[in-house]
């Protein structure tokens, strides 16, 4: 907790003047309001995950009337859970390392440079936003299929497939968004870099991504979190062996038997190391860095 | 400018020769080849608890089939959320499973495709011919008049559930046998926040497995001969009326009722909240849900007069899985003898004890795990009263608008609107109307 | 895109620190290839994200295209080749208002452009509220961060199946709350059916999408210079008078793609309603997208569905292209 309040510190960019009373009330009552909004399905899938399933489906209490941590066993064996943990981790990992670099690049260019068809770029680039995904399902599933025939790279059912297509998937907002990121780290800054003997890539790379860390892992948050949560294509373009969780959570609804108990365990339990992520990199997405560099 | 769009025209240019080849799809071998002989794909539909127990459950029997041929079997149980999509794509680009399971009311649309391999004489002959199975398990593996497309796994009726404590503190002495007795029995039943029979509103598919029983049973079907949709014949209206007035004017359903799709019926009848339940191999689920067996009974679904038979005397949809032979394997042979040994008596027994089915195969009925009270009352349904859902192409599209069309129905019960036979035949007008000419 | 090609001419006066345009200016630098290079570095940079761009979704989309101009049912999906060409029937029958298909469809339509903007408008307003109210420090602010984001780092299906559990009727909290413990209802509501369904929908996509909101103004929070607001504090202006004169007007470069992108998310969500109802919504928040869902993938007629996406495509280019040239106005002309 400690490095988080520091970093928040130093990310205080208004006057050291207290704020009003009526700002520091309508903030707790809001802050209040908002909190309770956003935990209590939180709470509920914390108290459905403790109950056996023969309770789940009752009248709801706010307080259960047993206890039992049974789901928290069985959900390893009601699916492979751990199996599709790590599928899901290597897909959203790479995808997002990926997809963040692709998009550094052609935000610098378009940030930085003058040159025909810029605005046809970034304009195609968000129209692929407009078409409704299920759409491209099958035409991308054949487009794979075809590419697996001819060259021997086996898109389809794989990880590498389901990459490409989460990477492609993040990276249209992942360059609008670090566009304008870019655009607010003063061109003077790179001038003088380059100036100074950087190269185009120098300077990117020593002045303008350090100071747009905030964006970055605002878009790399997103990036992950899109590959992370995707199940559509994902239901389609993986098997049994490279099955991810958005997908393999569903593996608790069966035909006849619904397993809330062990939904909500296994959601819990896999959210647990992204919430954490979060908290690790929240200090890069506060680190006030303009503040700094712009002296 | 001009670069920009020499570049557009090469971007358009990539692009349509890259639909070009996409388009090829599937069909870059027309049938089946026996290129590797030694190893098959098999994509299992999750009939168990959970995938990882039909893995389990299939493992070695599979292992069996291996030292039986030398044949390797690659398993993936595909879960019922991905298992239509999965085979939709694999038939689009010509890229799935040797051998593949599908739901048998999706045979006809399916064989549309052309992607699984017809079922000739020939072929059925290999796996020891059509009479070793139950008549309709085989009505419902294609279209009438054509090869089917598939070959009776496991099959599986309709039967009335009812909780014998319940029964008894009502006084009712004996389970109904026709729709008469069950809504006067529900009035008993159905007070002090108990009621009489449970249904799933909100999900399509099951609205149209009960539908299309009572409409059957007022003589009507949902297509005529030809295949097109006879939706607002007067017997259908009054099916769809009869099973949203157990809600609306008999008041037997609760409410809530109208917005279950997650199987809580189920759930409230192991609760003891609801008394009846019209389903298919329920026994399972009422087990994960706390109830012991004995506190449950099993009888035929009621029929509006006399006892279940065929005609108007159905009770009962013939649901079950079929297995299925995809047209571009590189295993022919293989495929054939795997379904040849899916399809013995003596896999038929394993496989239908372990997964509480009942085998299509006739022989494997002799096994006396087959006589329990409710096996029993599901394989005389099968045998004698249970008729297939409309075997026809556009079958998927009946199921979602008139699925649909009754969804909407329960919502406007629950909302304290009137059903009326003018609404009903309106709802089905629309939905007769959104279906594609044929 | 017409619009576009006159946008590239008011392009940035100073860009890679003024080289393109002074390199002969400038003949000090004596890289040979230089001119070569400085022309295509840009494209070089551009490179990757045009091919993937390329590969999963501008050739996909191409083929949806072709795909609406034929007769794409389950006779035909094996061999695309065959499928006959069909014209512009799938259109056809697509705006044909007076009958049913038209008819859902132009509901559905209606449904989702308010679902849009009700969402869009929330998620965008508790996003900013609470950015702005977390700008300054307090004590737990780090906590209360994370526990924001939680909504966002939950898998989709297990989100949205959590809140179909609390909008049930007879046992879901919702009714519990707003009937037994608060008396506003009679907590006999339906929230999955019927017309109430939009409302839960609305919750849900709230729920889900504000988070991101906040992520992305936060972070855009961290690029105001600081002096700002010290020149702010010493002309005196207030906390309040701060917010209005020098953060909201900063944010707006993020505001204009963060709204644009969810309203083009929002506007083609899938997951949501089709968790929350399952594979038919109900009318009342029946979203475009599942109902193109079933128009093809449901009932195996792929030629209509992509009709149906590529109006919705014209719809969005159009309302983007609307909405670019409104929110540009009076923005630098060095943005680009």
């Amino acid at each position: 907790m400690a490095s988080t309040v520091q970093a928040a510190k130093a990310a205080d960019h208004r006057s050291p003047t207290a704020p009003p009373p009526s700002f520091v009330w309508s903030r707790r009552i809001f802050l209040t309001l908002l909190t309770v909004f956003v935990l209590v399905p939180v709470y509920v899938m914390v108290s459905s995950s403790l109950k056996p399933l023969q309770d789940v489906s009752g009248a709801f209490h706010w307080l259960p009337s047993g206890l039992t941590i049974r789901p928290y066993i069985d959900i390893w064996s009601t699916v492979p859970l751990a199996r599709y943990f790590v599928n899901s981790l290597i897909v959203a990992g790479v995808a997002t390392v990926c997809s963040v670099a692709v998009a550094v690049f052609a935000a610098y260019a378009v940030s930085r440079y003058r040159f025909r068809g810029k605005r046809v770029f970034t304009v195609t680039v968000l129209s692929t936003q407009m078409f409704p995904g299920i759409l491209f399902l099958l035409p991308l599933f054949l487009i794979y299929v075809n590419i697996g025939n001819a060259t021997g790279i086996a898109l389809f059912g794989s990880r590498g497939g389901l990459i490409l297509t989460y990477l492609t998937f993040s990276l249209p907002f992942s360059i609008w968004m670090l566009i304008g990121y870019f655009d607010s780290v003063p061109q003077s800054l790179d001038e003088a870099a380059l100036v100074d003997g950087c190269g185009p890539l120098g300077a990117l790379f020593r002045i303008i991504v350090p100071a747009a860390i905030p964006g970055i892992v605002a878009v790399a948050v997103y990036a992950f979190m899109t590959a992370w949560g995707e199940v559509l294509f994902a239901s389609v373009m993986t098997n049994d062996t490279t099955r991810t969780l958005a997908v393999g959570l569903q593996g608790y609804a069966t035909q006849n038997d619904v397993y809330w108990n062990q939904v909500m365990a296994a959601s819990l339990v896999v959210s647990v190391p992204v919430v954490a992520g979060f908290l690790l990199l929240q200090r890069y997405l506060v680190a006030g860095l303009t503040a700094g560099a712009v002296k | 400018m001009l670069r920009l769009r020499a570049a557009a025209v090469i971007a358009t240019v990539t692009a349509l020769s890259a639909t070009a080849t996409a388009c090829g799809g599937g069909t870059s071998s027309g049938g089946g080849s026996n290129d590797s002989p030694k190893t098959l794909t098999y994509w299992a539909s999750n009939q168990g608890p959970s995938v990882e127990a039909d893995k389990k459950i299939l493992t070695p029997e599979l292992k069996k089939f291996e030292k039986q041929t030398g044949i390797k079997v690659k398993l993936e149980v595909v879960p019922w959320s991905d298992l239509l999509n999965r085979i939709l794509a694999a038939a689009t680009s010509g890229q799935g499973p040797d051998v593949l399971n599908i739901g048998n009311t999706w045979s006809s649309s399916l064989q549309a495709t052309g992607a699984l391999l017809p079922w000739d004489a020939e072929q059925y002959g290999k796996i020891g011919g059509k009479d070793r199975f139950a008549a309709s398990a085989v009505a419902s593996t294609g279209a009438p008049g054509k090869d089917p497309a598939a070959v009776p796994l496991y099959s599986m009726g309709f039967a009335l559930y009812y909780n014998k404590q319940m029964f008894k503190d009502a006084g009712i002495s004996k389970p109904p046998a026709t729709w008469d007795e069950l809504v006067a029995d529900g009035k008993k039943i159905s007070k002090d926040g108990k009621w009489a029979l449970g249904a799933e509103g909100s999900n399509p598919v099951e609205n149209i497995h009960q539908t299309f029983v009572l409409a059957k049973q007022h003589g009507a079907d949902f297509f005529d001969a030809k295949g097109n949709p006879t939706f607002t014949s007067p017997g259908a209206v009054a099916g769809v009326k009869q099973y949203v007035d157990f809600m609306a004017k008999d008041k037997i359903i609760a409410p809530g009722n109208a917005e279950y799709s997650q199987n809580q019926s189920l759930e409230d009848f192991a609760k003891n909240k609801t008394a009846m339940v019209l389903w298919q191999n329920a026994s399972t689920t009422f087990k994960a849900h706390g109830m012991k067996d004995s506190d449950w009974g099993v009888a035929p679904v009621p029929v509006a007069s006399g006892a279940p038979g065929a005609g108007k005397q159905i009770n009962s949809m013939v649901a079950g899985i079929n297995i299925a032979v995809f047209k571009n394997t590189k295993n022919l042979n293989g495929a054939t003898d795997f379904v040849k040994f899916m399809t013995s008596t003596e896999e038929q027994k394993v496989l239908c004890k372990a997964y509480a089915n009942i085998p299509p195969v006739k022989a494997a009925l002799s096994d006396p795990f087959f006589s329990r009270p409710e096996a029993t009352v599901l394989k005389n349904t099968l045998l004698t009263s249970a008729a297939p859902l409309p075997q026809v192409p556009n079958e998927s599209q009946y199921e979602t608008s008139v699925g649909t069309a009754i969804k909407g129905l329960f919502a406007d019960v629950a909302a304290g609107r009137q059903v009326t036979t003018e609404s009903v035949k309106a709802a089905l007008t629309k939905a007769q109307q959104q279906m594609p000419k044929s | 895109m017409t619009a576009t090609t006159t946008a590239d001419r008011q392009a940035p006066p100073h860009d890679g620190g003024g080289r393109a345009d002074s390199g002969q200016a400038r003949p000090k630098r004596p890289r040979l290839p230089g001119r070569l290079r400085r022309i295509s570095l840009p494209y070089l940079l551009l490179l990757p994200a045009l091919l993937l761009e390329l590969l999963v979704h501008l050739v996909p989309m191409v083929i949806g295209i072709v795909m609406s101009f034929k007769e794409l049912t389950q006779f035909f999906i094996r061999d695309w080749g065959t499928a006959p060409w069909s014209g512009l029937d799938n259109y056809r029958v697509s705006i044909d208002f007076d009958a049913p298909i038209g008819q859902a469809l132009l509901h559905s339509f209606f449904v989702t452009c308010a679902f849009t903007v009700l969402s869009v408008g929330l998620c965008w307003l508790i996003g900013t509220v609470a950015a702005v109210y977390m700008q300054e420090n307090f004590k737990g602010r780090g906590l209360l961060r994370a526990v924001f984001l939680t909504p966002y780092a939950l898998p989709v299906y297990a989100a949205v199946i959590t809140w179909a559990f609390m909008f049930q009727r007879d046992n879901g909290l919702v009714n519990h709350v707003l009937g037994d413990q608060l008396g506003l209802t009679d907590g006999q509501t339906f929230w999955l059916i019927g017309d109430n369904s939009f409302v839960a929908l609305l919750t849900v996509s709230v729920w889900k999408g504000w988070p991101f909101a906040f992520l992305i103004i936060m972070a855009g929070l961290q690029n105001i210079p600081r002096e700002l607001y010290e020149a702010a504090a010493i002309d005196g202006a207030g906390i309040w008078q701060q917010i209005r004169r020098i953060t909201l007007p900063s944010l707006r470069p993020v505001n204009q793609v963060l709204v644009l992108v969810l309203f083009l998310w929002t506007f083609n969500d899938f997951n949501t309603p089709y968790v929350l109802f399952g594979k038919s919504a109900p009318e009342a928040a029946d979203l475009i997208s599942i109902h193109i869902y079933q128009s093809s993938f449901v009932t195996w007629n792929f030629g209509t569905g992509s009709a149906m996406s590529v109006l919705l495509l014209l719809f969005l280019l159009l309302v983007t292209a609307v909405y670019l040239v409104l929110t540009s106005r009076g923005r630098k002309p060095a943005d680009g």
